[in-house]
């Protein structure tokens, strides 16, 4: 899913200064799973806004509301109206939530709330760590299923480079796994170690023509 | 011979090949490069230049080399996929040997994390392997890495890699050998030697695969000259194997001075270790930013006079 991250307060509260009616607009779907940007987190910063203003004694009105996905137009739709009563929005999707309301209400300024940081799984409770760098041309069958582009620090095809620690971390953070060992330990369990000693070419990095776009097959 | 290079020629005579790096000057002045230069002259076949080292802002690797060729030293241009992509490394490889470079060192390059500019979007088109073959496949297929044929000379380079022969485990360091040399490296420098014991074992896995006839091995050599560096270099610098001896040789010197001099013993001591070792070709001596030590080094270890 993709994981966002909330901005922090100050940046918020600067980007509604000038307004006195403002909506929270929250998505159920991914940002809703990491925390950033669900229904909840919409409550939390509705009420944290009223706080902050209420403490400078500047007026304020913070309007809510959550779609099940704010990246589609139909369910973004489902809140016109809280939207109309409102002078700016500022929304908790993910970039393309941000960029539907936008484009859906034009004449409405639509600020983002949270930073859209990457494609991850939770690792555990309140963790969530990057796996998949969308680059189009998925490469996991031959590193264990293991994402090299994202996972190494440096995107190393044939890695790994010689800053591989003692114990299989990284070079740039010994927190980090080095995922040229797991990738090893891998294909090591599945005895396709051999795999190890292939040569990969170069990545075409025009496998998503940008900006992207993709066509459903014809049934 | 498939370059000019003074270096190539040194290994294929059988001669012990002597390198040293010269720090890129963090200004716009020739004056230290030319006096480096200058300085080692003579004690070393060719000399390094790297390029934005430690992910630290200095002057380009291939105009120091530029510099280095002019007062007469053969110079090993450095190139990292960090800063640069497929596009920008083939531009830079015609220009630097059509002014004469004759060798490169293929690098992935230091992490930008640990520079002077954090911030840096990292390149990373290629990786150094990848690096390495463009190289091999526009000197010796005269093709670009698209497949275009280059028409008119190409870029007549001697190949490098690097090496680090105390990453863990000591096979897949090896491995990892093999691969650059498969890929088309013609000589490796390694980072600095001071587990001689360890290295010994890596060239004993090394000579098994018989790499050592199809790659020249060039051992890293940096003299550590206070007990603070060994003792930074020991917990702060991943992968750097560093024996308590040494620790404690630094630790029973009277003053700096003193500290400096041990460190000196100790690096020409590992040379003359490293020459008896079967497979090593010659020693990469690494000062970071104190040439100087360079000549007195290779005074001491009978480096002195080049052939």
């Amino acid at each position: 899913m993709i994981i966002a991250e909330r901005k922090p307060m100050e940046e918020i509260k600067q980007l509604i200064a000038p307004y006195k009616k403002v909506l929270v607009a929250g998505c159920e779907t991914c940002v809703a799973v990491c925390w950033a940007g669900g229904e909840k987190e919409v409550g939390i910063l509705a009420s944290q806004l009223r706080l902050a203003r209420s403490a400078e004694r500047s007026e304020i009105s913070v309007l809510e509301a959550t779609v099940e996905r704010q990246c589609e137009r139909e369910m973004v739709a489902e809140i016109k109206d809280k939207v109309a009563g409102a002078e700016a929005v500022i929304s908790l999707a993910c970039g393309s939530g941000v960029q539907t309301m936008a484009e859906m209400f034009e004449d409405k300024p639509v600020f983002p709330g949270v930073n859209t940081t990457f494609i991850g799984m939770p690792e555990k409770e309140g963790l969530w760590v990057e796996m998949c760098g969308a680059c189009g041309d998925c490469f996991l069958d031959r590193t264990g299923g293991v994402c090299p582009i994202v996972r190494c620090a440096k995107g190393l095809l044939n890695g790994p480079c010689g800053g591989t620690r003692k114990g299989g971390k990284c070079e740039i953070d010994p927190e980090k796994d080095c995922a040229w060992v797991l990738i090893y330990r891998r294909l090591e369990k599945q005895g396709r170690l051999d795999l190890m000693r292939k040569y990969y070419p170069p990545k075409n990095a025009r496998a998503v023509k940008r900006p992207g776009k993709v066509q459903a097959a014809k049934a | 011979m498939k370059t000019k290079s003074n270096l190539a020629r040194i290994l294929d005579i059988g001669q012990f090949a002597v390198t040293a790096e010269i720090s890129p000057p963090q200004n716009t002045q020739f004056d230290t490069i030319k006096k480096n230069v200058n300085l080692i002259k003579g004690y070393v076949d060719a000399f390094n230049a790297p390029d934005g080292q430690a992910a630290v802002v200095a002057m380009a690797s291939w105009a120091v080399c530029l510099v280095g060729i002019e007062e007469g030293l053969d110079a090993i241009v450095h190139m990292t996929c960090r800063d640069q992509n497929r596009i920008a490394l083939q531009m830079d490889i015609l220009a630097v040997s059509a002014f004469g470079v004759n060798n490169i060192l293929c690098l992935s390059g230091d992490p930008i994390y640990f520079g002077n500019h954090p911030k840096t979007k990292p390149v990373f088109d290629l990786d150094s392997l990848q690096l390495i073959r463009m190289v091999k496949q526009l000197r010796d297929e005269k093709k670009f890495d698209n497949g275009e044929l280059i028409v008119g000379t190409e870029p007549r380079l001697f190949i490098g890699a690097a090496m680090n022969p105390s990453a863990q485990p000591l096979e897949a360091a090896v491995n990892h050998l093999k691969d650059k040399v498969t890929a088309g490296a013609d000589f490796v420098q390694t980072q600095p030697i001071y587990n001689i014991e360890g290295f010994k074992k890596w060239m004993e896995l090394v000579r098994e695969k018989g790499l050592h006839k199809d790659v020249k091995i060039i051992a890293g050599i940096t003299p550590i000259t206070s007990l603070a560096a060994a003792r930074y270099m020991k917990t702060k610098v991943p992968n750097m194997d560093i024996p308590d001896r040494i620790i404690e040789r630094l630790k029973n010197v009277r003053n700096k001075d003193e500290a400096a001099e041990e460190g000196i013993k100790i690096a020409v001591e590992t040379i003359n270790q490293l020459k008896q070792i079967e497979g090593v070709a010659g020693v990469h001596i690494m000062t970071l930013q104190r040439e100087e030590l360079i000549p007195k080094i290779c005074n001491a270890a009978s480096l002195y006079p080049r052939p």
